[in-house]
């Protein structure tokens, strides 16, 4: 693109009372653009017109806007087929340092210099766009979860392939009696929905059904998804655009559960294996004499919220119990005993238990199971403590019920759900806490760890069936909306308006790996020599890539190591100042920029000496930045990027906790040039922080200033 | 080439409807975001952090706007109400009132006419415990970010300070309500709740005894916007309280209140307790509730909650609350299993009160059944008209957006030209 630039800048929001705007426009000048215009108000409709006009008729393509946060006026600043660089002098300079001073008027200038060498060096980005794109969707798990996306899916116009491990569809919900109440007033049981649902899918010209069928391998990536399925023994080969993994949960294993009773008796059972009676044979019998039981003690929470079995709550259960207990009164006029730790039915599903409260038959009581054991006649004593009705009881049952917890199905040794060729591992991370490959963001519940494969249901979380009808039908959305994205080679969220892609310069290339281990989605993969290479419609444009690379060959169109290099080299370093540092401050524009912003809205001041450079993660640092920046003269970097560790926030999930580990390693080259490591932070900052977030920056030059000016300054 | 040449409704710009504005148009989809109020964010504004990782829910928002800002495919209507829905799935003919917020697209938010404003209000977004001028801004981050002025207290034109010292004529104090008049092929409700009213619920003494407040309230409190700059002060001396009593289920799972239960108040109140401690470790509370529900992934929250041996549980109702003439509090409960009643002392108490959906007084401008409790009833609406977040029911912020993106696939249903 032939670069034609043109500078706009604004006087206004106390721009004019802050800095000498005759000045900016010399250098500006001197920097040899072919266009340089102020205005009070440069995002006024009238100088918007002017700009426009300068595209139209002086072929301006490159518009560096001089004035307020690049998180302000976009729409205002928006002009297709040009390049747009917002320089921020308003909250960066104008509203957080004193007003008229040198040290505004220097900030100012490096940022007007920093600002237009950045647009000399973006290019537009052209969207790297695959051939032969599969618009069809594979649908892993044939239950409750996967046909609601299937029929989802398919009412929007798309074709499904719904692929399930056994001979017959319907998950773990066929296999039920009744299901809880779906519906308002939620007291009423219900037929399972999946029946009607595998009747729909059987009817639906859009969705293919293939049983006994698993997945060999999946190579590829989104929109061109090449899955080796087994159908019943004989291999096939088909490409898919995205998946949808809702292969479910296996129910915690009972045996395992002797302290509540189990083997104590063939009379203690799992309430899956009580479900199963019921549906199978529509009595409730005791497996040892196959007497009518009447009297059933369901246990809650039967190696659930304890650390020695699953440490979490599986959410269903509860609801499910009440469910068995009117089984217990409906089919045999019996007496249910419910004993719970805490009766878990939230939101409309009180209505359920405020339902079957009313029933006299149903007793339900908080407590501790302190032991089931074996009667002379062979009913069972359920010995519990802590009670709403007293400190001990015994209760006499037939049949003891242990209501088991849900393990998702990701959560096994071998999964064997996805068989991922990449080189990342075969199946969905957990969580680092384990158990779950959920999404660990609360807003944004489908940024999944492997693009355009989305977990929905019993896999990613424990939930009953409403959640996984609600759950799934989103899954079926965002792998829809995938679709759209990589069609126009648009990379999905969280950057969803993102066309350029890495551009990697192979020549250079050592095959170090570090790219391949460390990118959080396993974007890149590696041949049979071990050179990394790509599979864009994976990769979510973070970065974290071009900021792993040692030998630096990673860039994106309109964002690269050379231009971040060229703009720290704009930075005017006062020689022989020691009261008039630099440094140089990456920040992740996630978090820390608006953090950043809204502090300089209430005028907090900022140490004059700080230039920030916004990064579209903290993983983006490359550390060739600090050497060159220090190199360079400047007394110190500091990274800003966001929180890292169980609780993450970064949006990328690993980048700033990589960018944290590579500080570890900075130290190595600070001393290869002789300068001291302290030099150089990184920080963790939240959107929350702006109202500390001044002082922060005030304590890290604080910090610099005691161990004195960089000696290389002026070399 | 997927594409879906269609447009769609968001009543209501919560998290929700954000989500589901933000979901429909990076699918190609153009979309009209409509919200009553004049900033976006809804209820999750007002929370200082999310559970159960303690994040700060501006964080989120803040990458939905910057989607929106890039995708450029959701227009943005604050200050707008829907009047009414005619039409049929594929072309609802829908009518919207905008009304006036007297400041344009000018405003940077310099601040100049907060200053001169002679006239005061109430911050309801503070729940009263702020005062803002007449015109202010909704808090920081507010989105969009634009200056707003309550013609309920302005003094109108024969006042114009804020006018005479806006330099960018952001202000006309001339600005009408409009009607417009959109067409769209599909409507998603995602209207959301309000905080059921304490005062309602006689024997919690809420706005009777100075220092009850309610969830809502305490995480402004907490918050370094609201009225005590994040210090959690009780409201009639700004003490700041060492000892809390939580009274969860406060008017939910009540015959005569609200018959539900809401889903999010336990961890809440888990997660207030944790505001406690940042700001005082040596803090204390009681959480009085009838059941902790933490479900799922949330059971490791309480277990870290409950590690701190200054936070009690009781398993009982409070039968009576009364103030203490210090300023302290009262609290009359059972303790079930102990087999008691307790009476203690407390320097604050909070009330977590449910969400009752804000559709319970909403005229609807299309045909649809409300339940007794005033949510819409999803299988009586229209063809083409969806409900999502918690307008459908009481939800976390994980929940209401499996619904918000779900709702979405199904507003694409009624989309034509679905080519290939």
């Amino acid at each position: 693109m032939d670069k034609k630039i043109g500078v706009y800048i604004c006087s206004g929001c106390e721009i004019k009372d802050a800095v000498d705007i005759d000045k900016l426009v010399e250098i500006a000048k001197e920097k040899g653009v072919s266009v340089v215009k102020t205005s009070a108000s440069v995002c006024s409709t009238a100088f918007v017109d002017e700009i426009k006009s300068d595209i139209a008729s002086e072929g301006v393509n490159t518009i560096v806007i001089v004035a307020c946060s690049p998180r302000v006026k976009t729409d205002i600043f928006n002009f297709p087929g040009c390049i747009v660089e917002r320089v921020n002098i308003r909250e960066f300079v104008a509203w957080v340092m004193e007003p008229k001073s040198e040290d505004a008027q220097m900030a100012a200038q490096d940022y007007l210099r920093m600002g237009i060498v950045k647009a000399e060096k973006t290019n537009l980005p052209e969207p790297w766009i695959g051939e032969d794109l599969s618009e069809e969707i594979l649908v892993i798990g044939g239950g409750t979860s996967g046909l609601s996306a299937a029929i989802e899916s398919s009412k929007a116009g798309f074709k499904v392939t719904v692929i399930e491990k056994e001979d017959k569809l319907g998950g773990w919900a066929a296999k039920w009696y009744k299901t809880t109440p779906t519906k308002y007033p939620f007291t009423s049981l219900e037929e399972p929905v999946v029946f009607k649902m595998i009747k729909d899918v059987e009817a639906d010209p859009n969705i293919t059904v293939l049983l006994n069928t698993k997945i060999v391998k999946t190579e590829g990536m989104p929109g061109l998804f090449d899955v080796t399925l087994n159908v019943a023994g004989e291999e096939k080969v088909k490409r898919f655009g995205t998946i949808i993994a809702a292969a479910g949960f296996t129910p915690y294993d009972v045996s395992k559960l002797n302290k509540l009773g189990f083997g104590v008796s063939p009379d203690v059972i799992s309430n899956v294996d009580f479900e199963k009676m019921v549906r199978e044979t529509g009595k409730i019998t005791r497996p040892s004499d196959g007497k009518i039981a009447k009297r059933v003690a369901f246990v809650l929470c039967a190696g659930s919220r304890d650390p020695e079995h699953l440490p979490y709550c599986s959410g269903y259960c509860c609801a499910a119990s009440l469910k068995q207990a009117k089984y217990v009164r409906d089919i045999n006029d019996g007496v249910a005993y419910v004993l719970y730790k805490d009766m878990r039915t939230p939101s409309q599903f009180e209505l359920f238990y405020k339902e079957l409260q009313n029933d006299p038959g149903i007793l339900l009581t908080k407590c501790e199971i302190k032991e089931v054991s074996l009667n002379e006649d062979s009913s069972l004593n359920v010995n519990v403590t802590d009670t709403l009705l007293g400190d001990e009881l015994s209760i006499e049952a037939d049949l003891v019920v242990l209501v088991v917890g849900m393990v998702s199905n990701a959560n096994q040794e071998k999964p064997d759900i996805l068989n991922l060729q990449y080189r990342q591992g075969l199946e969905l991370p957990l969580l680092d806490t384990g158990y779950y490959p959920d999404s660990n963001y609360v807003c944004f519940p489908y940024e999944s760890r492997r693009t355009g494969i989305y977990p929905c249901g019993t896999i990613r979380a424990p939930m009953e069936t409403y959640g996984c009808i609600q759950d799934s039908v989103g899954a079926a959305l965002k792998a829809i909306q995938c679709m759209w994205h990589y069609e126009r080679g648009i990379a999905v969220h969280p950057r969803g308006w993102e066309k350029s892609y890495p551009q990697v310069f192979m020549q250079r290339c050592t095959s170090c790996k570090r790219c391949t281990e460390e990118c959080p989605f396993g974007a890149i993969d590696e041949d049979e020599k071990g050179t990394p290479f790509y599979k864009f419609n994976r990769c979510r444009r973070c970065g974290t890539c071009m900021g792993a690379c040692p030998e630096r060959i990673v860039s994106f169109h309109d964002f690269s190591i050379d231009m971040v290099n060229s703009m720290i080299k704009e930075i005017e370093v006062p020689e022989d100042d020691e009261e008039k540092l630099r440094y140089i401050a990456f920040v992740c524009e996630n978090d820390a920029y608006p953090a950043l912003d809204a502090a300089a809205f209430l005028r907090h001041r900022f140490p004059p000496g700080i230039r920030f450079i916004p990064l579209r993660c903290a993983g983006n640092m490359n550390l060739v930045w600090i050497a060159d920046g220090l190199g360079n003269g400047l007394d110190g970097a500091l990274v800003l990027g966001c929180k890292f560790g169980e609780n993450y926030q970064c949006h990328y999930i690993k980048g700033s906790e990589l960018c944290n580990y590579r500080f570890g390693k900075v130290g190595e080259t600070l001393d290869r040039l002789g300068l001291e490591s302290e030099r150089v932070e990184m920080m963790q900052v939240q959107i929350s922080d702006y109202m500390n977030i001044a002082d922060i920056l005030k304590g890290y030059v604080n910090r610099v200033k005691e161990i004195g000016p960089n000696p290389f300054k002026g070399f | 080439m997927i594409e879906f040449q269609g447009k769609v409704l968001v009543i209501g710009g919560g998290i929700s409807g954000i989500t589901a504005a933000i979901e429909a148009a990076e699918t190609g989809v153009g979309v009209y975001l409509v919200e009553k109020n004049p900033y976006l964010g809804g209820r999750v504004a007002q929370l200082t952090k999310y559970f159960p990782k303690l994040c700060p829910p501006t964080c989120g928002l803040e990458l939905n706007f910057r989607r929106m800002r890039e995708n450029k495919g959701v227009e943005i209507m604050t200050q707008t109400e829907v009047l009414k829905v005619d039409g049929t799935k594929g072309n609802f003919k829908v009518t919207l009132k905008k009304a006036p917020r007297f400041v344009n697209e000018n405003c940077t938010l310099c601040g100049e006419c907060f200053k001169v404003c002679p006239v005061e209000r109430d911050d309801e977004f503070n729940f009263n415990m702020k005062k803002t001028k007449a015109i202010y801004s909704p808090f920081e981050f507010a989105n969009p970010p634009y200056a707003v002025i309550d013609p309920n207290t302005c003094l109108g034109e024969k006042c114009s300070k804020c006018l005479d010292a806006c330099k960018y004529g952001a202000i006309d104090l001339k600005m009408k309500e409009e009607i417009i008049d959109i067409t769209v092929d599909s409507i998603i409700v995602t209207t959301g709740w309000q905080p059921y009213d304490a005062g309602k619920i006689d024997n919690l003494k809420f706005g009777i005894v100075p220092n009850v407040i309610t969830n809502m309230m305490m995480e402004r409190l907490a918050s370094p916007s609201g009225p005590t700059g994040g210090k959690i002060l009780r409201p009639s001396d700004n003490k700041p309280v060492k000892n809390v009593a939580f009274v969860q289920c406060a008017g939910s799972r009540d015959e005569n209140h609200l018959p539900y239960c809401s889903y999010i108040c336990c961890m809440a109140s888990l997660k207030q307790c944790t505001y406690l401690v940042d700001q005082d470790p040596e803090a204390k509370a009681t959480v009085y509730y009838i059941d902790i529900r933490t479900p799922g992934r949330y059971e490791q929250f309480y277990w870290n909650v409950k590690e701190n041996q200054n936070i009690n549980f009781v398993k009982g109702k409070v039968a009576n609350i009364e103030a203490d003439p210090s300023g302290d509090v009262w609290v009359e409960a059972e303790d079930i299993l102990a087999g008691s009643k307790s009476k203690e002392r407390f320097d604050m108490v909070v009330l977590a009160t449910g969400m009752q959906p804000a559709s319970v007084n909403w005229e609807l401008p299309f045909n649809a059944k409300k339940t007794p409790e005033g949510f819409i009833d999803p299988d009586s609406l229209p063809d083409g008209i969806y409900l999502a977040g918690s307008a459908v029911m009481p939800f976390d912020v994980i929940r209401s957006l499996h619904s918000a993106t779900g709702s979405v696939l199904k507003a694409l249903q009624s989309i034509s030209g679905r080519g290939n």
